[in-house]
């Protein structure tokens, strides 16, 4: 509908309103826990901002970890429209083969730091191309064969993989939550700056994340890669017509998206130290709320999606119990779903949701 | 897009091979034979052994199917949180027969229909099948409820919030047993009077236990010793939602929800009100769910909040797939199997297989890759089901012409 068809639309007054709320609403509810705990924390009788601050420093590490692996929804959903359901067990997968090769290269918490970190980024691209290419063969199993089925189709196959996959981790590692060695002693406290602690954990969170985001952004926006990407998400069939395999192009998507799954899980396991088979399942929908919330398909959304996610979730952990944390954070999916399905940065998608 | 270039393809491509079509009465008139047929298998079996624990179990799972078949079969509405409705149906049967709530009314109890043992406990104890109706009626308004915030949202949302209200349903059952009636705002004092003080609202992993047996008027107190009658009661169960189901996708409002999953936009066109066709999905399908729940919490005799996690909604949309999207005896069909696949083969039969093979594992430890294997492959292969309906089976295999809601569009 053009907008000139719709003549002097702020005359009623109603639609005024409404606009606003459409534009403002999500934002408001997003902001009400955070407030109402902080107005807490400012009011109470000791000085419990500091509180607030290692809420804030560790929604920041938790959020990198689900910025990462919202990236890999968006994007693929930005090209395929797609829920990749077993993108959270990718994730977890990242976690496993990062556990496994800390003890295969024989780290400890006595190695140096120079050995470590060298280590650690030798961990780093292993993790990444393990998730990537599990991820990409994941498309070629599960979704290429069903690109002219209806839509529930490959969603089908996405939660079939998603349950192959947990049990892969299961018998792995077995059923139960497993420590791992705290390599990076994740919650030593680094420096503290006006009693607000920033842990070792915190540092590489977005040490790792940051240079990562910046990769791909650039290879996104630069590269003729990218480029075709974000052909292909606009118009396949124009794309195709333009001379861009698109075939290649949705496979190198889902292994972006599953690299970056992988930082994440390399992150998760250095900072919770416990891993389990069942983590990339919360954390897939934490993931996926965070991208929901940012807006699907846009890649700024999907960070500062997670970075919320992570506060919320923080907060909840710290403030409600941290058995209610699902909870609180499936009624923000929902409530984002019903009130606002195209995000905080998305443009209303083809179908308005 | 694609429907105007491949339309003159299929003008010419010769007629398909005429398969053998039952004449349209037959699978109607199959109900009265498969009741008779399976009314009398139990007379072969002992009637305390596990082959009769795990064919009442495949009755009770082939209710839940059917209903799943509505929600996702029939209006196409893809729905990954039917265990709520499991839940709050079992929930109903521990809440209003056990002894759950026991200080209610002076520890005395509330004794309706009951006779028996049951009718001095204290607690609330009703009926088993006045607790249906409350089964039947808390699941419906629930369903729609859930229904609600997904009628604007396009399939594959709807799967995600039916999962998010699945996992919240899920996660206040296991959490709830720290909750204190007493400490609801606003109701607590009537609450704690007529409840107690530290009544909770769930019994969290613990469980709601034991829970009432079937009381059937003028018949012999149900036991877990025999459970032939438990058998027929599921079989009742499972004859009452075959004929609703075949009644209603026949009718007016089943039409209704097939036109919606064809093709929402010319079905809102010919006058098929969208919101409350979809809400009547979400009610009728859960009501079923919720019949099967509060059966299921009185034959396994617990009400558990570990029984209502991710992978039950999953079993069930299992059976639905295997059977066949919107085929009532594919449905049938596919619960009896994969039920039987799941209490039984996988446990019993083939649990110690792969250790036979020098793995260090047990079968039941990969039930979750068997069924996903399953769907994965029946999508891949045959994703009309093993007894496709006709018109669903056009929808999936040659899909791109229905809608444009195919991912890969560009391949179409």
């Amino acid at each position: 509908m053009e907008a000139a068809s719709v003549p002097a639309r702020s005359a009623v007054p109603g639609q005024a309103v409404r606009s606003i709320i459409s534009k403002y609403g999500l934002i408001v509810v997003l902001l009400i826990m955070p407030v109402v705990f902080a107005i807490e924390d400012l009011t109470s009788e000791t000085d419990n901002l500091s509180r607030l601050g290692n809420n804030l420093v560790a929604g920041v590490s938790n959020g990198a970890i689900w910025a990462l692996v919202a990236i890999g929804y968006t994007l693929v959903y930005g090209i395929v429209e797609l829920i990749n359901f077993a993108h959270g067990e990718v994730f977890m997968i990242g976690s496993f083969v990062s556990a496994g090769f800390f003890t295969t290269l024989g780290l400890t918490q006595s190695t140096g730091t120079g050995l470590l970190v060298i280590g650690l980024l030798l961990t780093l691209p292993v993790a990444m191309l393990a998730s990537g290419l599990l991820n990409t063969m994941i498309e070629r199993v599960a979704y290429r064969p069903l690109r002219s089925a209806p839509k529930l189709a490959p969603l089908i196959t996405a939660v079939g993989f998603s349950f192959i996959l947990q049990n892969v981790g299961l018998l792995w590692r077995g059923g139960s939550q497993q420590g791992i060695t705290d390599l990076i002693r994740s919650q030593h406290e680094l420096i503290t700056i006006g009693g607000v602690d920033i842990s070792n954990g915190d540092v590489l969170a977005v040490c790792v994340t940051i240079p990562l985001l910046l990769a791909m952004t650039t290879f996104i926006g630069q590269s003729r890669l990218g480029k075709a990407m974000r052909a292909t998400a606009q118009d396949p069939d124009a794309a195709r017509l333009m001379g861009i395999n698109v075939d290649t192009t949705i496979s190198l998507t889902f292994l972006i998206g599953g690299m970056l799954a992988g930082a994440g899980g390399l992150i998760y396991a250095l900072y919770q130290t416990t891993i389990w088979y069942f983590q990339g399942f919360t954390a897939g929908l934490v993931a996926f709320t965070a991208a929901v919330m940012g807006g699907i398909g846009n890649i700024r959304g999907a960070v500062l999606g997670g970075f919320i996610i992570g506060f919320i979730q923080q907060i909840s952990d710290n403030r409600i119990g941290s058995e209610w944390t699902p909870v609180i954070v499936f009624a923000y999916l929902i409530l984002i779903m019903v009130f606002k399905p195209s995000g905080l940065l998305g443009e209303e998608t083809r179908e308005a949701g | 897009m694609s429907t105007t270039a491949t339309a003159p393809e299929t003008g010419t491509e010769p007629t398909p091979k005429r398969r053998f079509d039952a004449p349209p009465w037959a699978e109607k008139a199959l109900i009265p034979v498969f009741l008779v047929v399976v009314a009398l298998l139990p007379f072969g079996m002992s009637s305390g052994g596990t082959l009769i624990g795990n064919a009442t179990l495949a009755l009770a799972y082939v209710v839940m199917a059917l209903g799943l078949n509505i929600i996702v079969g029939f209006a196409g509405l893809l729905d990954l949180g039917y265990v709520a409705f499991f839940a709050i149906g079992a929930y109903t049967m521990g809440w209003l027969g056990s002894g759950f709530f026991a200080e209610v009314n002076h520890q005395k109890g509330v004794h309706i229909g009951v006779t028996g043992f049951a009718s001095h406990l204290p607690g609330i104890h009703l009926n088993f099948f006045l607790i249906l109706v409350f089964a039947v009626l808390f699941t419906t308004i629930a369903g729609m409820l859930i229904g609600l915030p997904t009628l604007r949202l396009r399939g594959d949302y709807i799967a995600i919030v039916t999962l998010a209200f699945g996992e919240i349903i899920g996660k206040i059952a296991v959490n709830s047993d720290q909750i204190k009636l007493s400490g609801v705002p606003l109701l607590g004092g009537v609450l704690e009077n007529t409840f107690g003080k530290d009544q909770t609202f769930t019994a969290g992993r613990q469980g709601i236990t034991p829970v009432d047996k079937i009381d059937v008027p003028f018949v012999d107190p149900f036991t877990s010793l025999n459970l032939r009658p438990w058998y027929w009661v599921a079989l009742f169960l499972v004859a009452v939602v075959l004929f609703v189901n075949f009644r209603l996708r026949d009718s007016r409002l089943g039409r209704a929800w097939i036109a919606l999953r064809e093709d929402e936009v010319a079905a809102v066109a010919m006058g098929v009100p969208s919101v409350k066709t979809k809400l009547l999905a979400y009610g009728t399908g859960a009501a079923f769910g919720g019949i099967a729940g509060a059966y299921l919490g009185s034959f396994l005799n617990t009400v558990n909040a570990d029984q209502f996690q991710f992978y039950f909604s999953i079993l069930v949309l299992g059976m639905v797939i295997l059977g066949g999207l919107g085929s009532i005896w594919g449905v049938v069909l596919g619960a009896i199997t994969l039920s039987f696949i799941n209490n039984w083969l996988i446990p019993d039969v083939l649990n110690s297989l792969p250790g036979d093979f020098g793995l260090d594992f047990d079968m039941t430890q990969i039930t979750f890759a068997i069924y996903g294997f399953l769907l994965v492959i029946m999508m891949i292969l045959r994703p009309q089901g093993l007894l496709p309906e006709r018109r669903r089976a056009e929808e999936m295999t040659h899909g791109d012409e229905t809608s444009d809601e195919t991912i890969y569009t560009a391949r179409a």
